[in-house]
């Protein structure tokens, strides 16, 4: 029975070093431990929000970063492309007009060789004709350089007419 | 490898705590063990550290003024065989010191009469008892407890005044732990809309008050070995802080319940309503009756498998015994914390049901 009569001396005590317990404790200990891990705890949620904000604003950059890369990819082929096409226009213009110019010399060139050898064989003609006609004269004068010869001459002749 | 050397550090500590539990049961041959174990269960006006050695506590008594001395002087005062009103003899002792003009029986400090006896009636003295508020061995436990408590928070709380609220180091790691456990698994779940730091010190000191004192119980030596949180007065004195914090911060709602529960018939009002009252009472009477059979019964088991060797009065007894009473020092490690966690917890149940705020 004494086991479970309560003692007034031990409740006293109890009681009394429970309370001023308590009372150090909430004034000491409770409030700066409890406001240090509710301060931790809140820097802690800050900092894991910030980190996922600059994770999904780190990925936006990224994708960002991706189409710039895409557009200034495309652009590159583009003008790439471009300067291809140019170069390859620029190549068979000049090649065109290279043709073009070759012919138009070659064809002067050949106009020139003609209208000389036309003008040559003009010449030559013109000399023939020139010699052919001393020649003539010569031969001629020789005929006719006596009576007897003048003569024979328009015997002959009359003999050509004859026998036509 | 830590691990290794923590088994080894708890399989120490446990193997000195059973060397003084033998010691404390190494009484006469012949004495009652279920005496000795009462006994230990019980306060006292000594400190028994070993053998025949033995510290005398100061008696505090209130009979017409203050009266200060130290126990010794009733420990060593004449030995008296108990008498009845009748003058009968009976067959058990009591000590008495007639100078002083007090006795002592179990314990239980009594005023001799003028003869200087103290006059039996069946098993108790029929004497005046003065208002005793000596520093008893529960008493001075309880002085250690509150100055280990004072001084691992006191040290945990000086960590973060002098570092900010950065991630705990040393003593502060052990305590932040509890104390955040104590926030987030006791009272936030059973004290609802936010109210729940305003009992948080209350809890909190309850919480380390119980743990630390259970842990102090189970060591065997100096500051330890009292039975405190297996003493009726002093769960009494817990359990009616938790009575009184629940009756002063009942609300409306909650007193509602209780003499107008919402929904019950008026006529069964006048069986509710009692039954209501009966049941603020009987919820922190039962808190009280869980931490005091819990701990005593601890204490109980550990010096009863030690008694075996005794009453076997054979060594080799302690094969058996030693094994299962560390079996029982162990599972009381366990207990000293769930005792604590569970008075906390429905503390703040109890604390939570009266703050609860109407919800229809």
């Amino acid at each position: 029975m004494d086991l479970i009569t309560p003692d007034l001396g031990l409740m006293f005590w109890t009681g009394l070093v429970f309370l001023l317990l308590m009372f150090v404790l909430t004034k000491f200990v409770w409030k700066p431990i409890l406001a240090a891990v509710n301060s931790r705890e809140q820097s802690i949620t800050a900092s894991l929000e910030l980190a996922e904000k600059t994770m999904s604003e780190m990925k936006a950059l990224q994708a960002q970063n991706e189409d710039l890369l895409k557009e200034a990819r495309a652009e590159r082929d583009s003008i790439v492309k471009d300067a291809r096409e140019i170069a390859t226009k620029m190549v068979d213009d000049s090649k065109n007009t290279a043709k073009v110019e070759a012919e138009k010399i070659i064809n002067s060139a050949r106009e020139a060789v003609n209208n000389e050898k036309t003008a040559a064989l003009a010449e030559i003609k013109t000399q023939i004709a020139i010699l052919s006609i001393e020649i003539a004269e010569k031969v001629v004068k020789g005929e006719l350089s006596s009576a007897d010869k003048q003569k024979a001459l328009s015997e002959k002749l009359a003999a050509d007419f004859n026998l036509n | 490898m830590p691990f290794k050397n923590i088994v080894k550090s708890i399989l120490l500590i446990c193997t000195v705590v059973l060397a003084f539990n033998t010691s404390f049961a190494n009484g006469g041959k012949e004495e009652d063990k279920s005496a000795f174990i009462m006994h230990h269960i019980k306060d006292a006006h000594e400190w028994h550290i070993m053998g025949e050695t033995s510290v005398y506590l100061p008696v505090i008594l209130f009979d017409g003024g203050m009266k200060v001395f130290s126990s010794k002087s009733l420990y060593d005062g004449e030995v008296k065989t108990a008498t009845n009103k009748e003058g009968e003899v009976l067959d058990f002792d009591y000590v008495a010191n007639t100078k002083l003009g007090y006795g002592m029986f179990h314990e239980k400090i009594y005023k001799l009469n003028n003869e200087g006896n103290l006059i039996f009636h069946g098993e108790h003295p029929e004497n005046a008892k003065p208002m005793d508020f000596s520093i008893t061995k529960n008493t001075l436990s309880l002085f250690f407890g509150a100055i280990i408590i004072l001084i691992l928070t006191l040290t945990a709380a000086k960590f973060y005044k002098k570092n900010g609220a950065v991630a705990p180091k040393g003593l502060a790691k052990f305590i932040e732990p509890l104390v955040v456990f104590v926030r987030d698994d006791v009272a936030k779940p059973y004290i609802h809309g936010g109210k729940h730091t305003k009992y948080l010190p209350y809890l909190l000191t309850i919480f380390f008050f119980i743990f630390i004192n259970n842990l102090l119980g189970l060591v065997p030596i100096l500051p330890g070995g009292a039975n405190l949180t297996g003493n009726i007065s002093v769960t009494l004195v817990l359990a009616v802080l938790t009575l009184l914090i629940t009756v002063i911060s009942g609300n409306k709602n909650y007193w509602g319940h209780i003499f107008a529960t919402p929904g019950v018939p008026k006529a069964l009002l006048i069986i509710m309503v009692p039954i209501e009252i009966v049941g603020v009472f009987t919820k922190p009477f039962a808190l009280m009756i869980r931490l005091f059979a819990n701990m005593a019964a601890g204490h109980i088991i550990v010096l009863a498998l030690i008694s075996i060797i005794f009453v076997n009065q054979s060594a080799a007894w302690g094969f058996l015994s030693v094994p299962m009473a560390l079996f029982i020092s162990v599972l009381e490690l366990l207990v000293a914390f769930l005792q604590a966690y569970l008075f906390a917890m429905l503390s703040a149940l109890f604390i939570g049901a009266a703050v609860e705020e109407a919800h229809h």
